[in-house]
């Protein structure tokens, strides 16, 4: 990493937690609706695995506006898209779920728990036999790794040897579920173990999330097939912006934000690229001025038309 | 009381009686519930029978089986209809055939409950219903649930039951208010009248019997008619004596579903009433339901891909002139 990727990183973390402020405070006055699932507290995870695996296939999670936009796409079309608006990265047909966006190899946005995981494995697959430079990355929870799915796939993607990263969010809920209480141990890496080589990283440090997606890719690149990443991150807030967060204790909720990614990871620009003061408001400023650029478009898109209910249900007409 | 509390109220009976009852599903134990239906349980009965489990809806139902076949009385709580996909090979391959395939030597006292249906905008693979391909699979009873009383008795019914049971709820009905009778001896399986009327009968079921009794002042004024509203209640078997005498009395029928219309439950009762009173009708049935599509995110969109009260008024009454009501 050196100092003007530390610096992008930086400015898609501080986007990622303004944009998500504002995606709640949109859901409270009504702009957006149904499920709410936020990313903040994981930013540094969302954004350094993004910018390490910059080239090959997303597929993700319902927890995913983040990422989306650290893998390009527009802030504006992903407030739009939450705002249910033609303009939306999904015309409005998805949701702050279902995200989707070829051009930039990045498919959802999945809301069935686990169940991208296989999708992801099918994709390695044809890269594998066109001879593609880039693989995939697959991203899920520390709950999608107790579904069969999960199993399936490790199964699949070792016998294949497919260049597939499988990158574990293990922030230790499924929503208000310990993962001590629905598997027998914490580590999720574990269970790959038979199968791949397996890494774990702090989720909450950007530059060791990065170093450690990069390796795997290296890994990947040299015929290694797949890999799989572990990454303990904590959320701040509720499951979805509905989950009062209850089972957490005051206690547990400080302890978790006092591993603030943004706060370690400004440390780091500070102390280790000699980053100004000033460099970095400017960052968080310009991070700012595109949250609220996106609210103002998405306030503003346009509603789908009622005809496009019935548009995009197949491709051919018969 | 809520409807979530008469499930609630009803579980809790069921298991402070019999200690063979056991619930479980993912976050039904500490958290309570998504719907907080199994709210305070483990609090009474243990970690051991309110079971917590996995994001793993195959082994939750196939888990429940091996319970039941174990001696136990298992409730499985799915967390919405589009994740019981999961769970379809169980249901369907194991939890419908076992007693048959036996020859009656398995026998299965279990139920599946989950909510299903169009909430408010959690778009395609959250708002979906999947009855009519449950009532298409022989050896499950298969039960919906619209009213706060039916909810109690229901499902006290179907727990207690020696037969397999999928117990359908509604993400937007959990907090409806009714008044439950406790002392009543409830028939499940008998569909209920929610109005009586003499000119058209209006067949719905789950959240739409409510929809539909909201457009019903619309239609009686604009048609000057009366509407008889029947709630189907059980799905499978269906209790087609109650439709038959309604319709006998109305010769009119309309049918109202929330699903997609291709292959919907609906097209189940028109085609029994097209083969068995189709000299009773003086008019062609008139089948509301969904688009086919899924179910998009846009709230516009969301709910022009559902009959609404609105739209059951406007096509009742559209029909109800060009059919002499
Ligand atoms: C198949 C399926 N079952 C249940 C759910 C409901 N659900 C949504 S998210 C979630 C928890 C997932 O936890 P985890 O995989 O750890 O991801 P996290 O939300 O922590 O990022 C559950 C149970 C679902 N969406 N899909
Ligand atoms: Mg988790």
């Amino acid at each position: 990493m050196n100092k003007l990727l530390a610096q992008e990183i930086y400015y898609f973390m501080v986007l990622g937690r303004n944009f998500e402020y504002a995606a709640k405070e949109n859901y409270m006055q009504g702009n957006v609706s149904g499920f709410l699932h936020l990313d903040i507290g994981q930013e540094a995870f969302s954004v350094a695995a993004m910018k390490a695996f910059e080239k090959g296939d997303i597929f993700a999670t319902y927890r995913e506006h983040v990422m989306a936009m650290a893998r390009g796409i527009e802030p504006k079309a992903v407030m739009a898209e939450l705002f249910g608006k033609a303009e939306g990265v999904s015309g409005g047909k998805g949701g702050s779920m279902h995200l989707f966006e070829p051009s930039r190899f990045f498919y959802g946005g999945d809301a069935i728990v686990g169940g991208q995981i296989p999708n992801a494995v099918g994709c390695a697959y044809a890269r594998k036999l066109q001879g593609a430079e880039d693989g995939v990355m697959v991203i899920f929870g520390d709950g999608a790794s107790n579904g069969g799915a999960f199993f399936e796939s490790l199964n699949i993607a070792a016998t294949h040897k497919l260049p597939l990263l499988f990158l574990c969010e293990n922030n230790e809920y499924a929503i208000g579920t310990n993962i001590k209480r629905s598997a027998p141990f914490r580590e999720q890496a574990k269970k790959a173990e038979p199968y791949m080589m397996t890494l774990s990283v702090d989720g909450m440090k950007a530059e060791a999330v990065y170093e450690t997606i990069k390796e795997a890719q290296k890994l990947i690149e040299d015929g290694h097939g797949p890999i799989f990443v572990e990454a303990f991150t904590c959320r701040f807030e509720g499951h979805s912006v509905s989950d009062a967060n209850s089972y957490r204790s005051t206690q547990e909720m400080s302890h978790c934000k006092a591993k603030d990614p943004l706060v370690h990871f400004k440390k780091e620009l500070l102390e280790r690229w000699m980053c100004s003061d000033k460099e970095l408001q400017e960052i968080e400023q310009k991070a700012q001025t595109a949250v609220d650029e996106a609210v103002a478009f998405a306030k503003n898109a346009t509603e789908p038309n009622v005809a496009a209910l019935f548009e995009h249900v197949f491709v051919e007409e018969v | 009381m809520l409807y979530r509390e008469a499930l609630n109220k009803a579980l809790d009976e069921v298991m402070a009686i019999d200690d063979t009852v056991v619930t479980l599903g993912e976050d039904v134990g500490l958290y309570g519930g998504s719907f907080r239906v199994t709210e305070g349980l483990v609090e009474k009965y243990g970690e051991e029978r309110v079971i917590d489990t996995p994001i793993a809806e195959l082994s939750i139902v196939g888990n429940a089986v091996g319970m039941a076949i174990g001696g136990l009385r298992p409730v499985a709580e799915i967390m919405t209809g589009n994740f019981s996909l999961l769970a379809f090979d169980q249901i369907i391959n194991h939890m419908a055939k076992l007693h048959y395939m036996s020859n009656g030597k398995v026998i299965l006292p279990m139920v599946v409950r989950f909510p299903q249906g169009v909430s408010k905008q959690l778009a395609a693979q959250h708002s979906e219903s999947y009855e009519q391909m449950l009532c298409s699979v022989p050896g499950l009873r298969v039960l919906s649930v619209c009213d706060v009383n039916y909810a109690y008795h229901a499902l006290k019914y179907a727990i207690l039951s020696n037969d397999p049971f999928v117990f359908i709820e509604h993400e937007l009905l959990y907090n409806k208010k009714g008044e439950v009778n406790f002392e009543e001896q409830l028939d499940p399986f008998k569909a209920r009248i929610v109005k009586e009327g003499e000119d058209i009968t209006i067949i719905s079921y789950l959240k739409m019997v409510d929809d539909v009794m909201q457009s019903v002042p619309a239609i009686e004024s604009a048609l000057n008619c009366s509407c008889e509203v029947i709630d189907l209640c059980s799905l499978n078997p269906i209790d087609y004596e109650t439709l038959a005498a309604s319709i006998k009395k109305t010769s009119r029928l309309v049918m109202v579903e929330e699903d997609h219309k291709t292959g919907g439950f609906g097209s189940q009762v028109v085609a029994w009433a097209a083969e068995e009173m189709f000299y009773e009708l003086d008019a062609a049935p008139l089948r509301l339901a969904g688009a086919d599509v899924s179910i998009p995110y846009n709230r516009t969109l969301e709910l022009a891909s559902i009959p609404t009260p609105d739209s059951i008024a406007q096509e009742i009454i559209a029909w109800g002139r060009k059919n002499d009501v």
